[in-house]
């Protein structure tokens, strides 16, 4: 997983690189929340664009992230979905709860 | 009368998390030889994946146990046998609602067999409390024809 700050906008992007399973997701978690701790962030991106495989663990995982960054006063969102992730994501109805941002290239040059 | 297979393989490993993607991917290779499509291979991946996890996670509760996969090729249809010998599955019926799990705090989202079900054809479950739980899931493979200009087409029927 790649991380960026960016400070004049208080966006933390997080661009997940790994396939997305109940193994991975153990690091994730602890690198995303030592991250958003560390950098306060308003608005809070996980960048999909780049994820091969991920099965219900990832569900759980953005949830988790998406609470915690609530209670740091941040602002969650999911950025270019995959066909296969979006499915998933649309079979646990988290996306009714988690907005998917369109606009993040515009915000900041990515990675 | 057993029936007759055209390919099976077996598949055993401890229960380690770091063991979901070498389990995944090497079913994945196994169910190759029958042509899936990229679509058709990612959703028995994700099945498999979810399988195996249930095993380590609620079988075993991350202790060591062993992992069963049998996978078998017949015609067009893949079939998975996915085991453990761990604590079984008190109620199937409630274990496979949508969002149900008896870990919610360890971020567990509920919806393992509610994927496993949708990305498969068939979903079996037969558990044992004390004894461990074995699922059967299976899926068709859509053949594949081709046309004129050599490329392949889905067949669909109606």
């Amino acid at each position: 997983m790649e991380s960026k700050f960016y400070e004049e906008d208080k966006l933390l992007v997080f661009k997940i690189t790994d396939e997305i399973d109940d193994c991975s997701v153990q690091k994730i978690r602890r690198r995303a929340d030592y991250e958003m701790e560390r950098y306060m962030p308003k608005r809070v991106v996980f960048d999909f664009d780049s994820v091969t495989f991920m099965d219900s663990a990832g569900i759980g995982m953005i949830i988790g992230r998406y609470k915690f960054a609530n209670m740091i006063g941040a602002k969650l969102e999911v950025s270019k979905l995959t066909q296969s992730v979006k499915r998933i994501f649309e079979m646990s109805g988290i996306l009714k709860l988690i907005p998917v941002a369109h606009d993040i290239e515009q915000d900041a040059q990515v990675f | 009368m057993k029936d007759i297979f055209e390919n099976e393989m077996k598949l055993e490993f401890i229960s380690k998390s770091s063991n979901e993607a070498f389990a995944r991917v090497a079913v994945a290779a196994f169910v190759a030889q029958l042509d899936p499509t990229i679509e058709e291979l990612a959703d028995i991946k994700t099945a498999v994946s979810e399988a195996v996890t249930n095993c380590i996670i609620h079988g075993y509760e991350n202790r060591q146990g062993i992992v069963k996969i049998v996978g078998y090729l017949k015609e067009n249809e893949v079939i998975l046998e996915i085991s453990d010998n761990g604590k079984g599955i008190e109620n199937v019926d409630i274990a496979k609602e949508p969002l149900y799990t008896t870990k919610p705090n360890l971020e567990r989202s509920g919806m393992g067999f509610t994927i496993m079900e949708s990305f498969m054809d068939t979903l079996e479950v037969e558990s044992i409390i004390g004894l461990g739980t074995k699922i059967t899931m299976s899926k068709k493979i859509k053949p594949k024809i081709e046309n004129d200009e050599g490329e392949f087409q889905m067949i669909t029927k109606d």
